[in-house]
């Protein structure tokens, strides 16, 4: 069975249903991030004293994975802009660079979360560090998942694109719209977190 | 590709380019001014004007909210107040003084 409105916008919708699917997943997704931001402002106004981020965390490490981060969001749309020109070898270099530089995210985030061990800050140290975890741990699952779905699109995936170009763009389009929104987490969860 | 085809695609990345230099730019001029240790409250707002501008950045031009269909708008729209909301309630309770 064939599944409708993959390319097609639905009438009543006037989208087609892909794109209807991820906007409504990442409603949801503002509101999972939303509680957590939720409660770091119930923790922080009730706490007597706050830490400021760098008394625990490396600035110049977060502002790296920023850059990185935005970095890879300019490749996801480049990746599908590139689709959208017909130029599938260009598509899948700006796809790779992409998934490479979640790859760099993990990275850098493994040597400071290595850093934190290493001086015994643990979640249970105190209320910052269990919200700090809490935060970009879920933070990068989002990456990780985020990467699986790019890596196969570049992958496997792609061979949708022999058989129907306009649904592959759009599965693209839909796996980058997840992916900007987890760049866009990250520019709200840097200053509140680190610079605050 | 016609040529105001091939313009007007150019005119998308030219976009993209601009975007990701001001974004660029923001994150350097947010981690410096964390440098400056304003007073918590001034250093807040700084910080999360800054922020929102990055991040409607993002939305518009990465995501391309600003051309899409009312419909994205009008639920992306209602998402953002009921975060708001959710946002509000416990900065209420810095109002809370029950007890004391």
């Amino acid at each position: 069975m064939e599944i409708p409105y993959t390319v097609a916008a639905r009438p009543d919708t006037g989208l087609n249903n892909g794109k209807i699917g991820i906007w409504l997943f990442l409603a949801s997704e503002v509101m999972l991030f939303g509680a957590l931001f939720a409660t770091y402002i119930l923790l922080r106004v009730g706490a007597t004293e706050w830490p400021h981020g760098a008394h625990y965390l490396n600035i110049p490490l977060a502002t790296l994975n920023t850059i990185v981060l935005i970095s890879s969001s300019v490749t996801m749309v480049m990746a599908w802009y590139s689709l959208k020109i017909d130029n599938f070898t260009r598509f899948r270099l700006y796809m790779a660079a992409t998934v490479l530089f979640g790859a760099a995210f993990l990275v850098v985030k493994y040597f400071e979360y290595s850093a934190k061990f290493h001086h015994g800050y643990y979640p249970r140290t105190n209320t910052f560090l269990a919200i700090y975890f809490t935060m970009t741990g879920l933070h990068m699952l989002h990456v990780m998942g985020g990467m699986a779905v790019n890596a196969y699109f570049w992958g496997p995936g792609a061979k949708l694109w022999k058989k129907d170009k306009e649904h592959f763009t759009n599965r693209v389009e839909n796996s980058g719209l997840f992916w900007h929104f987890v760049d866009l987490v990250w520019i709200f969860l840097f200053p509140v977190l680190y610079l605050l | 590709m016609t040529d105001s085809h091939a313009a007007d695609l150019k005119k998308h990345v030219r976009a993209y380019i601009l975007v990701f230099v001001s974004l660029m730019a923001l994150t350097v001029i947010t981690v410096a001014v964390s440098y400056l240790h304003l007073p918590v409250h001034q250093a807040i707002a700084v910080a999360l004007v800054i922020a929102t501008i990055k991040g409607s950045l993002v939305a518009c031009y990465f995501m391309h909210l600003i051309s899409e269909k009312k419909l994205i708008l009008w639920v992306m729209l209602l998402t953002v107040v009921f975060f708001v909301v959710l946002l509000l309630v416990p900065a209420f309770t810095v109002a809370d003084r029950i007890g004391n």
